[in-house]
């Protein structure tokens, strides 16, 4: 299976959201929403519920189409080129989405087929995904015997299995332990950093964004800061990054230290 | 996107149901008892007191059990579809038709896919159905073979006719899981489903020529009579029986063909992007 884009090896963003806004009927989720995440870096979306989170990967993801503005992964746009444009990205969702009738080597192989992985391959990928996570001697076992922590490493492996140029992840960490999700940040930002993939990672939870991330703050639907995380402090003044997110936005109880 | 993965991406999908078939034996096993019990304990009682006449496809007199027997494989399949539906609920409620939808795939060949699956998966039990019929001495389409010159006569299962009803059994089979990819689409939660299954499953196998033929529906009912000639059902049930004496029912045919296609392009645009009825629902958790 060959990557279909460069934009990994070149520098160039790896996904470009520019003028993006959308409606549910009269109430408007995202309003001209523009950002750009650059391979090799970790850009944090950070926003309280109901902020245009969900919304905003959705239509990343083609879950649905956006109307205005302009979404490109590794300069395809899904509304020109379809699902095609789909090729570079891996997606770990908020919601659980493994089969959990099935093994974590089933679960795998049914994700390489629709990646068009062949199986020889799809084998020795999953061996290094798993062993990257520290789960390959789960690989035999039924996901409904997988604690929260293992399945959620199963869906990483699973979003990297296709060697990426853009990761994408919804609160990944959600219902984890504290160890757990520090290994997760810390694998993540490895694998950004080793593999030059672009991270998007929606989080409510200040200590999963390291000081040199790049950040964006979402409220409402809007862009309320963007930057390096230590810059979006220091330019607010506050003494951290909860005490920023408090400033930035209009619900002061939403972001969560952890 | 080439042709090889297109093929792995089926293989893949196909390969997923049959899996989840094979795990859950009592789907297999409730998809065996509902059609017997019909065949062997109802159709039974009911043998003296309904008499069919002599009628297309059939030759010469038949027993009732012979006749509901094709009307029997199509509630297999319609159970099928639904069983189908849900499971596209389940995974649309449980998150991994999200991992099919974001495939770098066109989402209509994707939905095939997936509908093909389940075909499969209701020709198993279609099939398993009709050796237990075969067993227990159901007058189905029958070859003599005698193994040796004085040998006795046996009489097996005929093999043109399990072939021939084959296409007709993928044809209503992709109506039906068409019919319920469809229905998946309109569905917003999980629970809702049971009634949504009653809803359709009864009145459509009942309002159909599967237990009676439509003539002596007629005589009942006139208007109950129009209903079965509008119910889909009833055109699936016809195109097998056919099938199954190696016959074609063309109005059939054309029928159960129209309402695959109807039911594929409404699944298609429920499915769509850019104005599916999954926008909507999506929208509403965000």
């Amino acid at each position: 299976m060959q990557k279909e884009s460069k934009a990994n090896v070149s520098g160039a963003p790896v996904l470009s959201v520019k003028d993006v806004s959308y409606y549910y009927g009269d109430k408007q989720a995202l309003d001209d929403v523009s950002f750009e995440v650059l391979p090799g870096r970790v850009t944090a979306l950070l926003g309280p519920n109901g902020a245009g989170k969900t919304t905003l990967f959705s239509l990343i993801t083609r879950l649905f189409d956006a109307p205005i503005g302009r979404i490109e992964i590794c300069g395809l746009s899904p509304a020109e080129v379809g699902s095609r444009a789909l090729a570079p990205l891996g997606v770990v969702f908020q919601q659980p989405t493994l089969d959990l009738d099935l093994t974590v080597k089933q679960n795998l192989r049914y994700f390489a087929s629709l990646r068009g992985i062949p199986r020889k391959e799809a084998d020795e990928r999953m061996g290094r995904a798993l062993d990257a996570l520290d789960t390959r001697e789960r690989i035999g076992e039924r996901v409904r015997a997988l604690n929260g922590g293992h399945r959620r490493r199963v869906e990483i492996a699973r979003g990297i299995l296709h060697s990426p140029d853009l990761l994408l992840l919804d609160e990944p960490t959600i219902g984890l332990d504290n160890p757990t999700r520090m290994a997760i940040v810390e694998h993540i930002h490895r694998l950004a950093e080793d593999d030059n993939i672009g991270v998007l990672w929606a989080t409510h939870l200040f200590d999963e964004i390291e000081p040199d991330d790049d950040l964006i703050v979402l409220d409402k639907g809007r862009i309320v800061a963007r930057g390096r995380a230590k810059d979006v402090v220091k330019e607010t003044g506050a003494e951290d990054l909860g005490a920023a997110f408090k400033l930035l936005t209009s619900d002061p109880h939403e972001g969560v230290a952890a | 996107m080439n042709v090889a993965h297109l093929i792995r991406a089926f293989n893949g999908i196909v390969g997923r149901e049959m899996l989840r078939f094979l795990q859950q034996r009592e789907r297999f096993f409730a998809a065996m008892v509902r059609p017997l019990i019909w065949l062997i304990v109802f159709a039974a009682g009911f043998r003296a007191a309904l008499g069919v006449n002599i009628q297309p496809p059939y030759e010469t007199y038949i027993t009732y059990q012979v006749y509901i027997t094709p009307g029997l494989l199509a509630m297999i399949q319609l159970f099928n579809g639904m069983q189908s539906s849900l499971s596209m609920v389940y995974d649309r409620e449980m998150g991994s038709m999200r991992v099919l939808l974001t495939t770098p795939l066109p989402r209509s060949y994707l939905l095939f896919c997936r509908l093909f699956g389940s075909v499969l998966v209701s020709l198993v039990q279609v099939y398993a159905f009709l050796l237990v019929a075969y067993l227990f001495g159901i007058d189905l389409p029958s070859t003599a073979v005698q193994f040796s010159e004085q040998g006795d006569v046996y009489m097996l299962p005929s093999l043109t006719a399990l072939i021939s009803v084959l296409p007709a059994l993928v044809l209503t089979g992709m109506m039906f899981g068409a019919m319920g990819m469809l229905i998946s689409s309109t569905i917003k939660q999980l629970e809702n489903f049971a009634g949504v299954m009653n809803f359709v499953i009864f009145p459509m196998f009942f309002a159909s020529s599967a237990l009676y033929p439509l003539w002596k529906m007629r005589e009942g009912s006139v208007v109950l009579y129009y209903v079965c000639l509008w119910n889909p059902f009833t055109y699936a049930v016809e195109l097998i029986r056919f099938a199954f004496y190696e016959q074609v029912n063309w109005e059939a045919l054309a029928v159960v063909g129209g309402c695959t296609i109807v039911f594929l392009g409404l699944s298609a645009w429920a499915y769509d992007p850019s104005r599916g009825i999954q926008q909507r629902k999506v929208g509403a958790a965000a």
